[in-house]
Parts: structure tokens; C-alpha cells; sequence
């Protein structure tokens, strides 16, 4: 090793200060065969942390493929475009439950990307400094509501004002519309899939808007004062130079509020009805693949529930791996668009 | 680029493009510029120099109102531009960052094609046909002394050149908008002495065309580019004069310590 090789060069032009070269020759082989062994230890050690993840996933789908196994086999591929799900009749259907989760997070979505994007402008590019701090940490703070307590707060308080006055307003006002107006008829009960689209909109807004303000504020000055000099507005920087190059940070913040969303437990079984059916309101109620398994995990028995529950969660397994690489691909397709680097 | 081989002309024989009167900068309590009086004018290019600190950037940075950004920052005094004070408050920010082009000391090209990053800025304010804006850019590269090099890559990524030509797209980008005046902060500093050089005599080709104020480190290179010469301390202006009247026989002290290495 040449490193060894320049240390002992160094090391024998240095022998004056010491008694004995010998000795020292000795000693700093004791030192360098340690410093090895340390290394090795090191590398060895942080190798396993990073393998044990590996292989914590590949035992997580195995069990959940095994334990779906069954349910595969038995009604096949049907399994995910049947609409029945009764435990009675040993009937499974994971349709409903796919519909209810893609639903409702996709509503969380459309409603909070353009939330936290404003949030996250306003902070970074227009916020006086006085009010930067507080906002700021209010919504980090959103973030760390558990979200049994959003859940409860959407039952006892979101749902009752929510079919009192925004339900009969949308009816009112969108109930007509040609293509859309039949997403908002129905009774106005308050739960249903609209209503957990909403708390789910509310409980990923703080980590979309946080990521996204992390990486706005990580755009050099310069690059944005080169905007600006040249007399574009606030919205013309932040659409032609803060968003390109931040893209890969905004669509990754966004799958993160999409992949809780998706696999939110808590908050949406109180509010979203628990009935698995597909409605063409939002204002009915629906079931989604978490709630449907939060609620019938504990009287699941033998028979194929269990086998179907253990399914469905593959399935939003799958769902969410398909989100992640769809994310992936946008990237790279943004990535082309902006022209090549060589 | 020595003296006697430059065209017989007077440089003081030009009009103030930019008169600058009783400026004060204060960042938050901290003065940044005390009581700044100067003329930058017409078609000359105007060099400030003098040790960091000394309030050169901040002085240019009022010229655009890029301060204005950032809270805390303000400017007192009058600058006077084509009949205005500019520090007005009702003066329009955009249109005057329109007309008063700045070029950083790192060369910053936005994320898009080289086409683009010509085209963005023109996009802002005018209406131009595809061919229009294919000639504008064309015309802004060429001034820019890089069009040659770019041409045939004009859909590739700016961020795909080397620093130097970043440098020039990025002056091609503030002269495709037709501005004014040009202010370049510390241009070439983070260049190579070939593409220094190129810049320098891209300057005195756009002196035809612009008003041009430029902060400098470098003290031979103010000497070699510049009409005039501002010298500041400490957020005064110490001396200011025609160029090889102040590199020849400064008028004070300091400014003499300073450019003969005495000092700073």
C-alpha cells in the first residue's frame, strides 16, 4: 500500500526523534494494523445496518405474498376487480377498497399540492421576517399531530360543519354541473369519501409544504437575483427558475404527502364511512384498503379473511411502490426536457 | 490596451447616465455607504474598486434596487436616472431591473436550454415572433462573443458549458433584453485568465452600446477596462477620476497606498 509505504518514508526521516528507530517501526505497525482493524470493523458494521433494511423488506413482502397466497389462489386475479367483500359468505372482493384508498388520496392531493406550494412560496420567497419563524413551526407542528387526534377532530368537529354548511353549498353550486355535478349529490352526512380526502388534504399539507420549502430556500440567491435582474416578477421566478430547479424535491415531497396518504390508517377509518361500496358521490361513504383492514383485523377468522386482509395490504404495497417508481420516471422525463448535460 | 493606442477621444465628453446624490445604504443599523456622490456616464465604462468590504457591491446593488429584496435593507438619497430618482417609491422594480442589467461574480445560467436562458428574459417584456426571437438571440450570443460557440448546441442545457462561456451567456442574457446600463459584480473573478481576457474585450465592444459599471478585485483589470475609476474605504468613496488620471497620479493618500499594493 503506497499510504504505508509514504507513512514509513516519513516515519524513518523522522527516526532522529526517536530513541530507537527499531522501536518506532514497531509501534507504528501496532498503530497502522489497528487503524485497519478498526476500518474494517467500521465498514462491516455500517454493511449489516444497510443489509438488515434489505432484508427487513424481503422478509415484509415475503410474509405478505404468503400470507395473500390463498386468497390468489381462490379467486385469482378477480381478487382485485371484484367488488364483493362479505366475510359471511367468505365473498372478496378488493375492488371497494382499492377505489376508496386511490380516491381519497387523490382528493388529499389535488387539495394540498397547491396549498403547500403556496405555503412554501410565501415562506421562502414573500414572508416578512417577523412571521417567518411562527409560520414555520406551525406547520411543523401540523406535522406532528398523531393522527388519531386528526381523526377524532374530523368526526366530532370537521364532519357535523362540514355537512352543515360546505355540503348542501357544494350541492347547491356544483350539483348541476355537467360531468362533475354528481360527485357532490347525496346527503349531506358529513362523512363519507369527500370528507377524509379533506383530513387527509390537512394531515400531509405540513410535510409536502416543508419539504418544498426546504428545497426553495436551497436555490442560490444569485441565480434568483439573476431573475430578478433582468425584471421578472416573484411568480416569474419562482415558475422559470425556483420550480426547474427544484423539481426533483418538489415531486419527491409530493409522493411523501402521497405516500402517507395513501397508507393513512387512523384519521380517514373515522371519517370515511366504513361501508365498502363504490358511489359516484363523494359525500357517500366508502372503505379504504387501511380502514378496511384496521377495522376487521381482530374478528378476522379462518376462512380466507385473514388471507384477504393480508392481500389488500399487498395490494397497497404495490399501489405505493407503483407511485414511487411513476415518480421516478416523471423525473427523468423532466430531466430530458430541460436538455442534455454533457 | 495601453493608453496611447486607444482612439483620441475624451471620455469626460459624455452625459451622466446615472447621477448619484447623498446616497446612504444602512444594513439594518450597520451604514453600508456613507453620503456617496457620483456621476456614472454615458457609454463609459465606470470600475469600483477598493478592499472587501468597502461598500463597491452594495453601491452597484442600489443601482438596480437588488437590495430591495431583502428586508432590513435600505437605501437614502436620490439616484438620479433618465430624470427619476429611482429610489422612489413608485418606482416600477421590473421595468427598472429591465433597464438596468446586472451580471454576477458566478456565473449563474438558469436551469433551461442556452436558447431559453436568452429568450426568458426577452419573453418578459416583448412579443416576439419565433424568427424575431431566433434573430434576438442570435444578435445576443454574437455580442456576446459566443456565438460561435454555442450555436450548434443551442437546445442543450446552459449548465452544460464551461465557466467561461456561463460567464458570457449570462452577459448575452442581460444585453438580449436591450438594457441601459450594465452593472457586472466581480465578473471574472471565478474565471480563467483566457476567458478573463475575452470578457474584457467583450466590454469594450458593448461600451458602444451601454453604460457600463463594473466592481472589481482586480486591480490591473480596472485599469485595463474602465473609462473611470471609483476608489472607496469603508463605505465612503474615497477618490473618483478618469482612470489613468487616478492609476497615474491619485490626488489622495490612500487612494496612492492602495493601488500600489501598500495597503489592502
Amino acid at each position: 500500500m503506497s499510504t504505508v509505504e509514504a507513512t514509513e518514508a516519513s516515519g524513518s526521516q523522522r527516526k532522529a526523534e526517536y530513541v530507537s528507530n527499531e522501536q518506532f517501526q514497531k509501534s507504528l505497525n501496532a498503530k497502522l494494523a489497528r487503524q485497519r482493524i478498526q476500518d474494517l470493523a467500521f465498514r462491516r458494521t455500517t454493511l449489516s445496518f444497510a443489509l438488515f433494511v434489505l432484508l427487513l423488506l424481503g422478509a415484509i413482502i415475503a410474509s405478505l405474498v404468503l400470507g395473500a397466497y390463498p386468497i390468489f389462489e381462490k379467486f385469482g386475479f378477480g381478487f382485485l376487480t371484484s367488488r364483493d367483500w362479505n366475510p359471511v359468505t367468505n365473498e372478496f372482493g378488493a375492488l371497494n377498497a382499492i377505489y376508496g384508498t386511490v380516491v381519497t388520496s387523490f382528493i388529499a392531493l389535488l387539495i394540498a399540492f397547491p396549498v403547500s406550494f403556496g405555503i412554501a412560496i410565501f415562506l421562502t420567497e414573500l414572508c416578512p421576517i417577523w412571521l417567518k419563524r411562527p409560520l414555520g413551526t406551525a406547520v411543523e407542528l401540523l406535522a406532528a399531530i398523531p393522527s388519531i387526534i386528526y381523526g377524532m377532530w374530523g368526526l366530532f368537529v370537521f364532519a357535523p360543519l362540514f355537512a352543515k354548511y360546505a355540503q348542501p353549498f357544494l350541492t347547491k353550486y356544483f350539483g348541476d354541473v355537467p360531468l362533475i355535478g354528481e360527485l357532490f349529490q347525496g346527503p349531506p352526512m358529513g362523512i363519507g369519501m369527500l370528507s377524509a380526502g379533506i383530513i387527509l388534504a390537512v394531515m400531509v399539507i405540513p410535510f409536502i409544504a416543508s419539504v418544498m420549502r426546504d428545497v426553495f430556500e436551497i436555490v442560490p440567491p444569485v441565480l434568483k437575483e439573476s431573475a430578478y435582474g433582468l425584471g421578472a416578477t416573484t411568480w416569474e421566478v419562482v415558475r422559470n427558475i425556483v420550480l426547474p430547479y427544484t423539481k426533483a424535491g418538489v415531486v419527491g415531497g409530493t409522493m411523501l404527502g402521497l405516500g402517507r396518504a395513501l397508507g393513512e390508517t387512523m384519521a380517514v377509518t373515522f371519517v370515511i364511512g366504513n361501508t365498502p361500496k363504490i358511489a359516484a358521490s363523494l359525500f357517500e361513504p366508502g372503505a379504504s384498503i387501511a380502514s378496511t383492514i384496521a377495522n376487521e383485523f381482530a374478528e378476522a377468522g379462518d376462512g380466507g379473511h385473514i388471507a384477504a386482509l393480508i392481500g389488500v395490504g399487498l395490494v397497497l404495497f404495490i399501489i405505493t411502490f407503483i407511485v414511487l417508481a411513476l415518480a421516478k420516471l416523471m423525473l427523468m422525463q423532466l430531466a430530458k426536457g430541460e436538455g442534455a448535460r454533457t | 490596451m495601453n493608453a496611447v493606442l486607444q482612439p483620441v477621444e475624451d471620455v469626460t465628453a459624455a452625459p451622466p447616465k446615472i447621477s448619484v446624490r447623498n446616497l446612504n445604504f444602512f444594513y439594518g443599523n450597520f451604514q453600508g455607504l456613507k453620503n456617496i456622490n457620483l456621476d456614472i456616464l454615458e457609454r463609459r465604462i465606470t470600475a469600483f474598486i477598493g478592499p472587501s468590504g468597502c461598500g463597491k457591491s452594495t453601491l452597484l446593488r442600489t443601482l438596480n434596487r437588488m437590495y430591495d429584496l431583502y428586508p432590513g435593507q435600505r437605501a437614502v438619497g436620490q439616484i438620479m436616472m433618465n430624470g427619476r430618482n429611482i429610489l422612489d417609491k413608485s418606482q416600477d422594480l421590473n421595468l427598472l431591473r429591465a433597464k438596468v442589467g446586472m451580471v454576477f461574480q458566478k456565473p449563474t445560467p438558469f436551469p433551461m436550454s442556452i436558447y431559453d436562458n436568452i429568450a426568458f428574459g426577452v419573453k418578459l417584456y416583448e412579443n416576439l415572433s419565433k424568427a424575431e426571437m431566433d434573430e434576438r438571440v442570435e444578435w445576443a450570443l454574437n455580442k456576446a462573443a459566443i456565438w460561435g460557440e454555442v450555436k450548434d448546441k443551442l437546445k442543450q442545457s446552459g449548465l452544460s458549458l464551461s465557466g467561461g462561456q456561463q460567464q458570457r451567456l449570462c452577459i448575452a442574457r442581460a444585453v438580449a433584453v436591450k438594457p441601459e446600463v450594465v452593472l457586472l459584480d466581480e465578473p471574472t473573478s471565478a474565471l480563467d485568465p483566457i476567458s478573463t481576457a475575452k470578457i474584457e474585450e467583450l466590454l469594450h465592444e458593448l461600451k458602444t452600446d451601454y453604460t457600463i459599471a463594473i466592481v472589481t478585485h482586480n486591480m490591473q483589470q480596472a485599469a485595463r477596462v474602465s473609462d473611470f475609476t471609483a476608489y472607496m474605504y469603508l463605505g465612503d468613496l474615497v477618490e473618483y477620476g478618469v482612470t489613468d488620471e487616478l492609476f497615474i497620479k491619485p490626488k489622495k493618500k490612500e487612494t496612492e497606498d492602495y493601488i500600489t499594493g501598500r495597503f489592502g
